[in-house]
């Protein structure tokens, strides 16, 4: 429904497909700009999982994933990303935004009335980019199994990734999900899980400790590995290409990918206070401050 | 009146099962998923046929549905088999977040459903299901009513785009309508028509008016009987046609009256045309063990049952 705006918008991408580590920080920081605007409009929204997870997803969409132009649902011939912790889906629509996949300035929309930005990824509205709905947690990852068996029936030898919060992890079908996709080698799968030890009601270790997570999908038969510095765009990139060198070899592939809730805000770093809450306008200024305006604000 | 003939006991789910066999035939994009429940889906056909197109999940009904969500990004139509209680209540939410509201090309495919299902007791009987699914934005909910008719509609839906429920059962139960006859989603089905009184029944209770309006007809009662296979899409005016002759209605279903099919026909007569109706269904209850006979005696879903719920519509006309 949307295909007019991405043709128009598309042309800019094929320039940045092997953009330099300073380009990649200069999108990572407007990027955090960008969550941290939307959020503050309107007052709500999910800003602390939104930044620590800028690094990945701006190396993903801009280094990583091999993408056709355009956007079209199946998806066959290019790299697929599912969204599972759907609410920090200010990120998503910044790095969606910036990749191409609609105007900059629909950012002005998220979480408004009539918007396609809806509160959690939806393909209700028909924003290009969305694949499926995610926000109930926990869903993610059979959605991601499912596509990478259809990529493998397909012949398409893309890959399918995936991102997770650790939180998320206590919804009990993503063991469904990581038991079923070890016994049955969908090793065309990268499931990362954003390790930042926080939830909403307090640090996972309160709220409910759940181990070695690491160790957890190793004994559930997933090739593992993990990226201490999630934060740092190299030690992430690093970390993404070392996960694509071992897809195919009949196992999935998971990281563990350690960061910091509320990155790059240093009153938001450390608790679990901004999981789910925009800052006012002093604290809008002070996190802008931080962070200065690198590719255009939207 | 229009005589129909049992052509051999057989069961709805082996409809679906020869179903999904031509669909694995004719189609290559569709694909099967199963929970465990091979055997009661009776889907070996397939599996041996198209060994890459079938998805053992395990006992792990809400990984399924995300499964079969995601395969249909890259083109699939996904079949999910289990039975109807594991179809609905325990996966609502991975349902509606996944496939419904999501737009995808599922189809959720469930045996078992309603009291029918016998000695194993409440906990597999849901009565809830049709409500629960009919409540989902886009969802389209089927009931077929014997071998024939699920076996045309498992070929139907793989031709319609957007999330399906497709409601069958257990037993082995009279096989009457036409080996041929075509299925149409959303299109009521004219059994036999009558002046006095309009019956519409779903699933198994289709053969039970039947019979009822056979006995009807010895009482001198007309009886116009539609098989309404579709809940949602409801055929709207198949039922206004029918009831601005008659006058009134009574509604069969295995199923609460909550939520079901009978609720969904006074919803639309009340705002259209308002019409005396009585309810052939459970009475918010939840069921026990027993043998299907038994449990739609006791329960009232029966052809006595339908013939005592028209004695009482025809005195409030």
């Amino acid at each position: 429904m949307c295909t007019q705006k991405i043709a128009t918008t598309f042309g800019n991408r094929k320039k940045s497909t092997m953009p330099k580590l300073q380009e990649l920080q200069d999108i990572v920081q407007q990027t955090r700009r960008d969550i941290l605007r939307m959020v503050h409009k309107v007052n709500s929204g999910h800003p602390g999982g939104s930044l620590g997870c800028t690094e990945f997803m701006v190396a993903l969409y801009n280094e990583i994933m091999e993408l056709k132009d355009g956007f079209d649902m199946n998806g066959i011939g290019e790299d697929l990303f599912f969204l599972s912790n759907g609410h920090i889906s200010p990120l998503f629509y910044s790095v969606l935004a910036r990749k191409g996949y609609f105007p900059i300035s629909e950012l002005n929309t998220f979480r408004l009335i009539n918007s396609r930005l809806q509160g959690h990824p939806a393909t209700h509205e028909g924003l290009p980019g969305i694949r499926v709905a995610s926000g109930s947690l926990g869903q993610g990852m059979s959605v991601a199994i499912g596509a990478a068996l259809a990529k493998k029936l397909n012949q398409d030898k893309h890959l399918v990734y995936s991102l997770h919060g650790d939180g998320e992890l206590q919804e009990g079908q993503n063991w469904e999900a990581i038991m079923y996709a070890a016994a049955n080698k969908v090793d065309n799968l990268i499931s990362t899980v954003d390790h930042n030890g926080q939830q909403i009601d307090g640090p996972t270790n309160k709220v409910l400790p759940m181990g070695d997570l690491a160790e957890k999908f190793r004994v559930f038969g997933w090739d593992v590995l993990e990226v201490k510095q999630g934060n740092d765009l190299k030690s992430v990139i690093d970390g993404l290409k070392e996960a694509k060198s071992r897809t195919g070899k009949g196992k999935p592939v998971c990281i563990i990918m350690d960061t910091i809730m509320g990155h790059g805000v240093d009153f938001m770093m450390y608790t679990h206070a901004w999981h789910g809450k925009a800052p006012n306008d002093d604290q809008l200024e002070n996190a802008l401050s931080q962070n200065p305006e690198t590719l255009g604000d939207y | 009146m229009k005589k129909y003939i049992d052509q051999g006991k057989n069961d709805t789910r082996s409809g679906y099962g020869a179903g999904m066999t031509e669909l694995g035939r004719s189609n290559p994009n569709v694909v099967a998923l199963c929970a465990d429940l091979v055997g009661s889906l009776k889907i070996e056909k397939f599996i041996e046929e198209n060994p890459d197109r079938f998805f053992q999940i395990g006992i792990a009904e809400a990984n399924m549905m995300g499964i079969a969500a995601g395969l249909t990004i890259g083109g699939k139509i996904p079949f999910t088999g289990t039975f109807a209680n594991f179809s609905t209540g325990r996966v609502y939410d991975q349902i509606r977040q996944s496939i419904a509201y999501s737009d995808k090309n599922v189809k959720i495919c469930a045996s078992h459903a309603g009291l029918t299902l016998g000695e194993d007791g409440a906990t597999h009987q849901i009565l809830e299901d049709i409500g629960l699914m009919k409540m989902l934005p886009g969802m389209t909910v089927i009931n077929t009513c014997d071998y024939n008719q699920t076996k045309a509609a498992t070929l139907a839906i793989a031709d319609h785009h957007g999330p399906v429920y497709l409601r069958f059962g257990r037993p082995k139960v009279a096989n009457f309508t036409p080996v041929d006859q075509k299925f149409e989603i959303g299109k009521a089905i004219l059994l036999n028509e009558g002046k006095d009184v309009t019956i519409v029944a779903t699933g198994h209770l289709v053969w039970e008016a039947l019979i009822a309006a056979e006995n009807l007809e010895k009482e001198g009662i007309s009886a116009e009987v539609i098989n309404i296979h579709t809940i949602k899409p409801l055929d709207e005016a198949a039922v206004l046609k029918s009831v601005k002759k008659t006058g009134c209605i009574v509604t069969a279903e295995e199923h609460n009256y909550l939520g079901g099919l009978g609720e969904s026909i006074s919803g639309m007569l009340a705002t259209q045309h308002p019409t005396p109706q009585e309810f052939v269904a459970t009475k918010d209850t939840f069921g026990e063990s027993g043998t299907p006979e038994q449990l739609m005696e006791k329960y009232g879903l029966n052809d006595k049952a339908i013939v005592k719920a028209v004695q009482r519509v025809l005195t409030r006309k």
